[in-house]
């Protein structure tokens, strides 16, 4: 490796100023923070929604109004699924730092499980509202709520495609620093679902019963 | 076209038939067969030079920063001229239809002009150029030799084209829209503008969106994570903080249209109820949020300008810039304060006095950071050496011309003014003041800046003056009766006029569009000549304007790998300090060095895209969902590619680095 | 160092997950299980409250309800999200920060802007405004 060091000619008592080195430079990888960057931007989507649910939410156009359309049980069963799957996620993570492939898979597949009992739950919430005349298009109120919650929803579904995904390329490769950073991101996007989440069952279901 | 089942045309078609083509406007036959004949002409003249190998290989696949930079610029002066030709075509019908005289534009034709025009301006002119040049410069100035997510470079690239040919493609298949380039509801709703032309306008723009908003991530990333050792934030050269600042408020502000864009789509598509007259829509809702990402939007535009200026400025005045820390905090206040503007947009709403009060006082808030910004260029040049060569003469022409646009814009901040300017000409001679002003003469004195760097050899200047004059005069005659007239209360978006007394102006509007038409000609001609004559323009030192920053430290054009070494910062101006203490490049113990492979996913993804969103257009459901699944497949099956780089020999950049002369 | 004359995959980790950041994440399981039982109780709390009948008010509830949320979102964020200050070099604090400003702003802003678009149109409009949570 050679370092070049030069002072400055004629300049009187200068320090010498490396300007440069030549190494095997690797910058930090940026993946993380990128999709910490992403969820940032995914933020600001859902505060639009919640912004536009928040404006149009009580505009039931002489339609079924939000007491009449949310039921809580419902949801209370799906924020238990996804709060559980959080915390398998967890456990998934703390397999993976120790690099046991095989239980770090098996929790993933208890958090896909978790996750996928939340959407079917989900969808047949959303099918009997349409089935009583409650659909997206009947008010304001129903096209803002089936947009925030089917939103969130859809993030969902995608978090699962993902799960799939990586759960064949970890068997297939391993636990590669790739693959971890993978897990990771894919950690982050689990958790920051479940955070909009607590904003949904907060803002639409519970505000929403109480009206 | 008729089949047996009509379901099954229905299904393979949607609601696209033979009558989409518009045969019956001259106008656009006209347009299409030059298209056509240009078109013809180009991919002729790549088969017979047998080009297409090269092209593939070396521009469209690349993940290089600079190519991808240099091929968004392309775009973006490619879109430039689709533009222009609107704007052109305005000025003349404004310019003959008073009286019994219509022009020859009819109405239905004359919106989708005006749509169209304000569109493609924003996003697929303007925001491309800074998109190209923060990604060829930056990355150099920054002493890196990539940006963070190459692949994904390449794919925000091909989204943003795919975008502009779905936008195109209006013109020969279907319409465009008709309600102007933010397509407010009700006018946008489905019951309203049930053909093609709004939903080309939304699918144009989620597309281009995506690539944008990914670009945003990719740049912050870069700046945060990739900078030289040494090199701290307050040691960033300016126009690398105006890049972040920039991609900030994009990753920021551009969920916010997306999120938009999409309420309106299901409106459109699935009968719900957002923005709907009925049922409990508010429209208002609609043009509340996508200010909430126009206010922004502009500042996206002009940041990257000003930071041009500011490298332009103290290169030619052979001065540091002036303030720098002062830069950076203005830079960073705009970034922050852009966001609490946005109803100055719609002070006419009927929001009431408390509102429009708070929002007029933060538009003239705003007005200062900006304003210490011109301050500290004019300290820059006071006592400089300037060197009025091209691209300081684009400075000085935006110091002038933004100035009286950001004035201009100060005055309709104020609620009761803007009451009686809101939607007339006074508005529209301010945002192009300050855009052509700010932004597009920013981009210009860009590309003059940088094209030694990217290319090995200058523009010519005398064609570059003669392009300068032709533009700054023909801005001038072109939008400065346009204040007047809106002043004497004429309204934007009309095709036609009674007042006899009002032609004058819109005749030396129209005149000042003719120069501004010389102008783009003399740009055109300047990089023919510039290519001809390019051995004598050649630039071997990589420095050809004595720079200060470290993208002058390279070879012009720089290597694929920018930098044989890293480099070590310990001044803001880099290259200026160590050309003071003579440094000396290093031409031997090369190491090999790590570089990402080229690929076509971001191809393939994008014309995914693009036929999704025609299929989406024209209600094609099964080509939609085909081709929906597909780009799911194509992305998931490249993240199956672990094997996506390579290395450079150390041999090889030993031969690279001994073959530079000069430097 | 060796020279690499071919393409190889990139995974073998030499280079790679030296500078990612994967590893400098300090994962838990006690960090796990304490933002587990603290979000589990700031879930239960509010279903309970509001579904056992014992908020009549709408107007304090929901801010009850609403600040829940809000401190169970920092739970997520620091026990789940392992979000400190240090991070990624204190940027992912900073956008984080970035970010609930500019949500803080659209949704109290677009909120305030909308009562008052409303409040000032037609009087058939005006149930609008009361329809505003």
């Amino acid at each position: 490796m050679s370092d070049m060091t030069m002072t400055a000619s004629g300049d009187g008592a200068q320090e010498a100023l490396t300007f440069h080195v030549i190494d095997d430079r690797h910058p930090e990888n940026g993946t993380l923070l990128g999709f910490w960057l992403y969820l940032m931007s995914d933020c600001l989507v859902f505060a639009c929604l919640f912004a536009t649910y928040g404006v149009l939410g009580r505009e039931y156009a002489g339609g079924p109004s939000a007491k009449e359309v949310l039921e809580l049980p419902i949801v209370a069963v799906n924020t238990t699924l996804l709060l559980l799957s959080s915390i398998t996620y967890g456990f998934a993570v703390l397999e993976m730092q120790v690099n046991r492939r095989g239980p770090m898979m098996a929790w993933l597949i208890v958090t896909w499980l978790l996750g996928a009992g939340f959407i079917t739950l989900e969808l047949t919430e959303f099918a009997h509202l349409v089935s009583i005349g409650a659909g997206p298009q009947r008010s304001a109120f129903l096209s803002s709520f089936f947009t925030l919650v089917g939103t969130h929803g859809l993030h969902v579904t995608c978090g699962l495609i993902w799960m799939i995904v990586l759960l064949v390329q970890v068997g297939k490769k391993g636990l590669t620093h790739a693959n971890k950073r993978r897990l990771m991101c894919l950690s982050m996007f689990w958790h920051f679902l479940d955070v909009v989440w607590v904003g949904v069952f907060s803002f639409v279901y519970l505000m929403g019963v109480l009206s | 076209m008729t089949f047996q089942h009509p379901d099954l045309t229905k299904l393979l078609f949607g609601r696209l038939t033979l009558d989409a083509i518009p045969y019956h406007e001259p106008i656009l036959i006209v347009t299409f067969i030059g298209v056509a004949i240009g078109a013809a002409a180009v991919l002729g003249l790549i088969t017979y030079y047998r080009k297409w190998g090269y092209l593939w290989h070396e521009w469209f696949t690349s993940v290089d920063h600079k190519k991808i930079g240099i091929m968004y610029i392309v775009l973006a002066l490619v879109m430039l001229l689709r533009g222009f030709a609107d704007a052109l075509m305005m000025r003349a019908q404004q310019a003959v239809a008073f009286g019994p005289h219509e022009g020859y534009l009819p109405a239905e034709h004359y919106d989708q002009i005006f749509t169209a025009h304000g569109t493609i301006m924003i996003f697929f002119v303007a925001m491309p150029f800074i998109t190209g040049l923060i990604n060829f410069v930056m990355p150099l100035q920054i002493g890196s030799r990539d940006v963070a997510f190459p692949f994904l470079n390449n794919f925000s690239y091909w989204m943003t084209v795919a975008g502009a040919i779905l936008v195109m493609a209006s013109l020969f298949i279907g319409s465009f829209a008709r309600t102007g380039w933010l397509a407010y509801p009700p006018l946008s709703e489905i019951a309203t503008s049930p053909d093609s032309g709004v939903d080309y306008w939304i699918w144009g723009l989620q597309i281009a969106g995506v690539g944008t908003t990914l670009s945003g991530i990719n740049m912050i990333a870069t700046i945060v994570k990739m900078r030289a050792p040494g090199m701290t934030m307050m040691k960033m050269p300016i126009f690398t903080w105006t890049a972040l600042c920039a991609n900030v408020l994009i990753v920021a502000a551009f969920p916010v249209l997306t999120a938009t864009l999409a309420l309106l789509t299901l409106d459109r598509y699935a009968g719900t109820h957002f923005f709907t007259n009925d049922l409990g829509g508010n429209y208002m809702m609609y043009v509340n949020l996508i200010w909430v990402w126009g206010h922004p939007e502009v500042y996206i535009l002009v940041l990257p300008a000003f930071g041009v200026f500011s490298e332009v400025t103290s290169t030619f005045s052979r001065k540091r810039l002036f303030g720098y820390a002062s830069m950076v905090y203005a830079t960073v206040v705009i970034t922050v304060l852009s966001y609490l503007v946005w109803l100055h947009h719609f002070f006419t709403m009927g929001s009431g006095a408390s509102v429009n009060s708070f929002f007029g006082i933060t538009t003239m808030i705003i007005s200062i950071p900006t304003g210490a910004k011109i301050f500290n260029w004019m300290f820059t040049m006071y006592r400089g050496r300037i060197v009025f060569d091209v691209p300081m003469l684009w400075v000085v022409a935006f110091i002038v011309t933004f100035a009286i646009g950001g004035m201009t814009g100060v005055l309709l901040a104020v609620p009761p003014a803007d009451f009686a300017l809101h939607n007339s000409l006074f508005l529209i001679a301010h945002f192009h003041n300050v855009i052509i002003g700010g932004v597009l003469f920013g981009m210009f004195a860009g590309v003059n800046y940088w094209f030694p760097k990217a290319f090995g050899f200058r523009l010519d200047a005398f064609w570059g003056k003669v392009s300068f004059w032709f533009w700054v005069v023909g801005f001038y005659f072109a939008f400065m009766p346009l204040y007047l007239l809106g002043l004497m209360g004429v309204t934007r978006r009309l095709r036609h006029f009674d007042d006899p007394s009002l032609q004058i102006w819109f005749e030396i509007a129209a005149f000042g569009a003719v120069l501004i038409l010389i102008g783009i000609a003399a740009m055109i001609v300047q990089i023919a000549v510039s290519i001809m004559r390019r051995d004598q323009l050649r630039d071997g030192s990589g420095d050809i304007w004595h720079g200060r920053t470290l993208e002058w430290s390279t070879s012009s054009p720089p290597p694929p790998y920018n930098f044989a070494f890293t480099p070590v910062v310990h001044d803001v101006d880099t290259w200026w300090q160590m050309k003071q203490h003579h440094w000396r490049r290093p031409v031997q113990g090369f190491l090999p060095i790590h570089m990402p492979k080229n690929t076509g996913t971001g191809v393939y993804l994008a014309v995914l895209s693009f036929i999704f969103g025609f299929a989406m257009v024209w209600y094609m459901w099964l080509l939609a969902a085909v081709s929906f699944v597909a780009v799911l497949a194509v992305g998931i099956h490249h993240t199956f590619n672990y094997n996506r780089d390579y290395y450079i020999t150390a041999d090889e950049v030993s031969r690279v680095e001994a073959a530079r002369v000069g430097a | 160092m060796s020279e690499h004359a071919t393409p190889h995959d990139h995974d073998d980790g030499h280079h790679e997950g030296a500078h990612d950041g994967v590893d400098a994440i300090h994962v838990t399981l006690k960090g796990y299980l304490t933002g587990f039982t603290a979000a589990a109780f700031l879930t239960i709390l509010p279903f309970w409250l509001v579904m056992s009948g014992a908020f009549s008010k709408t107007g304090p509830a929901d801010a009850f309800i609403l600040l829940l949320a809000a401190v169970q979102i920092v739970v997520h964020m620091v026990y789940f999200l392992h979000l400190n200050a240090k991070s990624e070099g204190g940027w992912n604090m900073l956008a984080l920060i970035f970010t609930i400003v500019l949500v803080v702003i659209t949704l109290s802003g677009s909120i305030w802007v909308m009562y008052h678009l409303n409040q000032n149109m037609m009087p058939s409009m005006m149930k609008n405004v009361q329809n505003l949570p």
